[in-house]
């Protein structure tokens, strides 16, 4: 996938090592992990919510609950498509309460902040948690609306003609994060 | 193609359905079936919430359309669209102005005057469904019409079969009851043989339809070799409202010869799932003992059938739109 116009900006040692960072940053302002669990945000930030489950696990011996959310229904651009197909839906899991939890959202990449609105939403149809703090590896800028996460892996600016491509292991065989000039838009 | 349930990173062959209606089975490609059942499946998930509602089709305006009789389809497609945040508006014949004498063309168009998304359709003629797609620039969605079709209906028997049984490809499905009367047979036909099922298909001789073989279907009216090593056993409705003439004796002795009892449900394979797609005539095609007992799912099926029509309202949703926008 990488070409002349794309660069690698987080290779899998980077991403292992930002990950490690993240979650012994959890550790340290949640003094601890009790009552917190972990959500991630379908495709990608499931995946890095999982390594985070592990990663807390290896450092405090605790197994946090993980679940993962399907923002899909909740977008605010859902019915404003007038050409092409309705988006995919996939399952939510969310096989435990949110209620009084200290909720970790976990996504990939934040851009204009409407995928995290989204899936403040979809979280709070689920109960009334405690507080939701928000995860993400990379944080591109350009927000639309007053979101700001918790945790980032790695700050990146960019220009909207770029586009930031998160690859994991579990869903494109590698793990890289790769800043490409968009062809077309 | 695969016929197994997918799994959660696997991208389906296609994500979208090339009509703007769903007006049968008969229309639906395997791929399309699977994507309507995947599609099911996450909505599924919607029901067991504290809040079973999203926002998805907040805006969009449906008309539910009932020419017949109607409890569980009906009330099915409210609470899925109730789920998805549409607005929803049922009107049934009694109360509507086609007992002054209206024809369901006039009363499409002045329904359509008030620009509504979507209609969900019954009526007791067949191919009304397909008079309405065509006048009306809503899509239309097939809650049955006359001895035609029920898609949705044979949607949810089979995410209910894929449920217990991951696949459909393979399966010995056994249909028994009344074929002539029955669109739930008509739309079930489609769709098993289509994802490859064995389909096998029971009934007195006066209620096989003629030209039944043509449909991929292996026909018998001995209802043990109907259910032998099956699968699966979907029990009809003896439409009494549907028959003019004389077809069966008695109800008793139809139901000596052809209901399902705890005996014959002996010779199906020991994992048989028992599905009905209601209202049962107890003691007429199936034995109270066979409805409730362990091998029936006819509940589950009724639970499936939100998650199915939510999928369904979701993916027809964007297209009339999309029609109009081309």
């Amino acid at each position: 996938m990488p070409d002349s116009k794309s660069a690698v900006v987080m290779d899998a040692d980077r991403i292992a090592r930002t990950l490690t960072r993240i979650a012994h940053e959890i550790v340290e302002r949640n003094k601890g992990v009790e009552d917190l669990a972990l959500v991630g945000v379908r495709t990608r930030g499931v995946h890095i919510a999982r390594r985070l489950a592990r990663t807390l696990k290896d450092i405090t011996h605790h197994d946090i609950p993980t679940g993962s959310l399907d923002i899909t229904l909740y977008r605010d651009d859902l019915m404003r498509h007038t050409v092409g197909p309705q988006p995919l839906i996939r399952r939510t899991e969310i096989p435990f309460s949110i209620d009084d939890k200290k909720i970790l959202l976990v996504d990939d990449v934040l851009y204009t902040g409407r995928t995290t609105r989204a899936a403040l939403d979809a979280l709070i149809d689920f109960g009334r948690p405690k507080e939701i703090q928000l995860i993400v590896l990379v944080d591109r800028g350009h927000r639309e609306l007053p979101i700001k996460a918790d945790y980032v892996g790695k700050n990146l600016p960019t220009n909207a003609e770029e586009s930031v491509r998160v690859r994991l292991l579990e869903t494109d065989g590698e793990d890289e994060v790769v800043l490409q000039q968009e062809a077309t838009v | 193609m695969s016929t197994t349930v997918h799994d959660v990173d696997q991208t389906p062959a296609i994500t979208s359905l090339r009509s703007k209606d769903l007006l049968g089975i008969a229309d639906l490609l395997p791929d399309e079936i699977m994507l309507v059942l995947d599609t099911a499946d996450a909505m599924k998930e919607i029901g067991s919430r504290p809040i079973k509602k999203v926002p998805a089709l907040r805006g969009k305006t449906v008309v539910n359309l009932f020419f017949e009789p109607s409890t569980r389809t009906r009330t099915s497609f409210e609470i899925a669209e109730k789920r998805l945040s549409a607005d929803t508006l049922n009107i049934a014949i009694g109360t509507s102005s086609v007992v002054k004498g209206e024809t369901l063309a006039d009363t499409a168009m002045n329904l359509e005057a008030m620009r509504p998304d979507m209609i969900v359709l019954r009526h007791s003629s067949s191919g009304a469904c397909h008079l309405l797609s065509r006048i009306c620039r809503s899509a239309i969605i097939n809650a049955g019409d006359g001895t035609h079709e029920h898609p949705t209906q044979a949607l949810l028997d089979a995410f209910t079969i894929r449920e217990h049984k991951k696949r459909l490809k393979g399966l010995k499905v056994a249909i028994v009851g009344d074929l002539l009367h029955s669109r739930v047979l008509r739309s079930n036909i489609h769709l098993l043989t289509r994802m490859g099922a064995d389909v096998w298909v029971c009934g007195p001789p006066t209620l096989m339809p003629t030209d039944i073989r043509r449909f991929g279907v292996t026909p018998t009216s001995h209802v043990e070799q109907a259910v032998a090593d099956a699968d699966v056993i979907m029990m009809l409705r003896i439409q009494l409202e549907r028959m003019e003439g004389a077809y069966f004796p008695s109800l008793r002795e139809y139901f000596t010869i052809f209901g399902m009892t705890e005996a014959r449900l002996k010779l199906a394979k020991p994992d048989v799932m028992i599905m009905h797609p209601g209202p049962m005539n107890r003691g007429v095609e199936i034995a109270s003992e066979v409805a409730d007992g362990p091998y029936s799912v006819i509940l589950e099926q009724v639970a499936n059938g939100v998650a199915v029509r939510m999928a369904v309202l979701y993916l027809l949703a964007g297209g009339a739109e999309h029609e109009e926008a081309a």
